[in-house]
């Protein structure tokens, strides 16, 4: 049963990089423009 | 006629004012761009009829092909282009241009936004994302306690939540622990005060029981509960922001800056606020004035439309005033400053606003009405079960404390806290993609309500723009010269009978100048040709034919035939289908205008609206709509003046077209962007859809209770128990708001603009 325990600060840790990386998409204006990114889709560059 | 070769101008200089005004009309949006490094600019233009991939492809393509674009980028949800350029390669005023060649409307964003709002949508959300992640991490321990964990790991489990229980209250709770110690000191009960009393409560509580070895903590209850309330306080912040960003940005850019003519005759930009009284400023044609003033140089005609309301032009010269906010239309003309910016007409109306604002600050949001009822009946009930378990257990106080917690975090308005947020987001939304942007949240609610509806007439259920009816004599043979001298003017009714003209070509003619009052002059195979007021028009000729009086703009060649044209402000074109649907909502419907009772009268008859009034100034105008409220009635304001603006602030709810003065976009609760009248019945639609489902939001959140509170009474729930109650009922709130996305025009006219559908707005070409 103890060596179960490590998976407790894995967990944390993959939800930590979770959090970080919604703050990076968040940042990076991946949520600037929802509508226009489902349209954006359909041209060729 | 003599006096009118020096007002009138030749083609030379005609251009040179062009060239000005494009190099004055840059220096303007300069002033609403983001200066970058070396010279560069980053311009947002609010461009509402892009709809789809190909349009963003469209503009993208266009914009980048001009020399001077850098780099550029639509953004469909927010319907604007954000363009980076540089200033001395070429004009920006070119890509407002392209834009409209291709049938974009566009108005240039004011990016003066205020960082405040935009700083605290971020501590919000960064509040959100971390009470987000400590409540799935310490739900994934909580799950494993209760699906049997013996007593040393769940022991173990509840002290790692904890810990991060613990700095998330503190931090993420901030928002609603200042806002219940405000309304404390303001001896006040707000939803915030049970909300803080719950989590701290629930976690001081849930700290003694893991370290004296008790068997549940409420650790996931108080942090979930911080996480949906969260969500709920930043969807109502973001929509408050983005509403109020929408219509902030669609800032026209015209009047908002005089241009000083200078003692060596030079022109200076100057803005607003540093205009003084007896300053000399220019006003080119197709500008609007300042500030109120009086006439030193020049001849013109004036649109007063926006002040007065009456849809006719007005002649001025030397020594006449002219208020702010008056559009200039034939010929540059200098005035004298007679007020600052403060004194002028515009700022009068500006007061006359704000004092009728008040009246409507005092509407209390229904959320806060459920408040006021809601959060002393909670405390009631938590104290109830507090007492009553201590006499029952015979002074248990760890067993009643517990109870009263099961409580207060079982009526805890999760379901409350969504309830409106929800439903106004998806509700504001489901406005936007039709083109209409709400200034104010409660503007769903209060419009909603409305039983009447008073609309504007010039420029309202009018386009505000002349057009030709009808015509007599015309003759082919003429209609090219005809053309050629109705595209040298920015006079509406020239304007009216260029576009009537749209299937001829064009010649040119030489010596085009124009009289202003009067009309257009110019030489055609060396004789006079005139296009303008019908009796000046017929001193060129003898052929005096059977024009009568409703012709009131004639064209002529010297001693040639005469054509004459019936003009009027033309009425938008679903305003009688608009008017139509609104009668089968049930709604009273008027129309209040500062225009004469003659053109009133007949635009009422045939739109079939019973009660109208003329002549109204824009005081009458709030008087009338504050004596409707007296008589009890919620009044619907839609106008687009400047003198509809006191009106618009003292409507219950008022919209306005985006052609509108700023002070009317400003004060109106929506604004649509689209030329369909058709906005209104529609967005009166969704207001009451919206507020219906606010509604059925309310009664399902206090089903809930009905059901929760007494087996929280009674010891029954559990951190599971409560846990799953929450959540389900933030579930069922959320769910049913998502119907509003299915709210459907009635008419099935989705304004899908083609170019021509976009008139003209304002003769800025």
């Amino acid at each position: 049963m103890n060596h179960l325990l490590l998976l407790i600060p894995i967990a944390l840790g993959l939800g930590l990089l979770g959090l970080i990386a919604f703050f990076w998409s968040l940042k990076a204006g991946q949520y600037d423009d929802l509508n226009g990114a489902a349209e954006r889709i359909l041209l060729d560059d | 006629m003599s006096c009118c070769a020096a007002a009138g101008m030749n083609p030379t200089q005609l251009q040179e004012t062009a060239t000005k005004l494009e190099h004055l009309e840059q220096e303007q949006i300069k002033l609403l761009s983001i200066a970058l490094a070396d010279g560069r600019y980053k311009t947002e233009f609010v461009v509402p009829d892009m709809h789809c991939a190909a349009c963003i492809a469209k503009i993208e393509h266009a914009l980048a092909k001009l020399n001077f674009v850098e780099e550029v980028r639509a953004n469909l949800s927010f319907k604007t282009v954000s363009v980076i350029w540089q200033a001395n390669k070429g004009t920006i005023v070119e890509a407002t241009k392209t834009l409209k060649g291709m049938g974009f409307e566009n108005h240039v964003a004011d990016e003066v936004s205020s960082p405040d709002h935009a700083k605290e949508a971020k501590s919000l959300l960064l509040a959100l994302a971390i009470a987000g992640f400590a409540a799935a991490n310490i739900m994934l321990l909580s799950v494993s306690v209760w699906s049997g964990a013996d007593a040393e790991t769940a022991k173990l489990f509840h002290l790692i939540s904890g810990l991060i229980a613990i700095p998330t209250v503190a931090f993420s709770g901030r928002p609603f622990f200042y806002s219940a110690l405000k309304a404390i000191t303001g001896k006040r009960l707000n939803m915030d005060v049970p909300i803080s009393l719950a989590v701290i409560l629930a976690v001081g509580m849930s700290v003694y029981e893991s370290l004296t070895g008790g068997k549940e903590a409420y650790f996931d209850a108080s942090v979930t509960l911080l996480f949906f309330l969260l969500i709920g306080r930043y969807l109502d912040l973001l929509m408050r922001n983005k509403a109020r960003g929408a219509v902030a940005r669609l800032s026209s850019i015209s009047a908002k800056d005089g241009v000083l003519v200078t003692e060596d005759d030079g022109l200076r930009h100057l803005a607003l606020k540093d205009i003084r009284p007896g300053m000399i400023l220019r006003v080119f044609a197709g500008e609007r004035f300042p500030v109120n003033g009086q006439v030193i140089k020049g001849q013109s005609d004036l649109d007063r439309s926006h002040v007065t309301g009456e849809s006719a032009t007005v002649f001025v010269e030397t020594g006449h005033l002219v208020e702010a906010g008056t559009l200039n239309l034939t010929a540059p003309i200098d005035i004298e400053a007679v007020t600052d910016a403060q004194g002028s007409f515009l700022a009068e109306m500006r007061r006359m606003m704000e004092a009728a604002e008040k009246g409507r600050s005092n509407y209390i949001r229904i959320a806060d009405r459920m408040a006021q009822i809601y959060a002393p009946a909670v405390h009631l009930l938590a104290l109830i079960a507090f007492i009553g378990w201590m006499i029952w257990t015979g002074g248990d106080w760890h067993i009643s404390l517990y109870t009263a917690i099961a409580v207060l975090i079982v009526t805890c308005p999760c379901a409350l806290g969504l309830a409106v947020p929800v439903a106004h987001v998806l509700g504001a939304n489901r406005l936007m993609s039709e083109g209409i942007m709400m200034r104010d949240g409660t503007g769903l609610e209060r419009l909603a309500e409305v039983d009447t509806v008073i609309f504007d007439k010039t420029g309202t259920l009018t386009t505000g723009q002349a057009k030709v009816m009808s015509a007599t004599n015309l003759n082919s043979s003429f209609m090219p010269v005809l053309r050629g001298l109705a595209a040298s003017s920015h006079h509406p009714s020239a304007r009216a009978v260029y576009q009537y003209l749209t299937e001829t070509e064009q010649v040119e003619l030489t010596n085009i100048s124009e009289v202003p009052g009067y009309g257009m002059e110019a030489l055609y195979k060396g004789k006079k040709v005139r296009l303008g007021r019908k009796n000046w028009v017929m001193e060129i000729t003898d052929e005096y034919s059977q024009l009568d009086d409703q012709f009131t703009v004639a064209f002529a060649l010297e001693n040639g035939p005469a054509i004459g044209f019936v003009i009027i402000d033309s009425v938008r074109k679903d305003a009688a289908e608009t008017i139509q649907s609104i009668g089968v909502i049930g709604l009273d419907q008027q129309i209040l205008s500062g225009d004469n009772v003659v053109k009133v009268s007949s635009l009422a008859r045939q739109l079939q609206i019973e009660t109208f009034f003329s002549n109204y100034t824009p005081g009458e105008k709030l008087c009338h709509i504050e004596r409707l409220r007296d008589d009890g009635r919620r009044v619907l304001m839609v106008g687009d003046g400047i003198n509809d603006a006191p009106a618009l602030a003292g409507g219950h709810a008022s919209m306005a077209p985006a052609s509108a003065a700023d002070v009317g976009r400003h004060s109106a609760d929506f604004v649509f962007t689209r030329t369909m009248l058709g906005a209104v019945p529609f967005s009166i639609q969704t207001a009451r859809f919206t507020s219906k489902i606010v509604r059925q939001n309310f009664s399902l959140a206090i089903a809930y209770n009905c059901i929760a509170v007494p087996l929280a009474m009674a010891g029954f729930v559990t951190p599971l128990v409560a846990a799953i109650a929450m959540s389900a009922s933030s579930i069922a709130v959320v769910s049913n708001s998502m119907r509003i996305n299915f709210v459907r025009r009635d008419h099935n006219h989705r304004s899908r603009i083609s170019p021509q559908d976009i008139s003209l707005k304002e003769p800025y070409t």
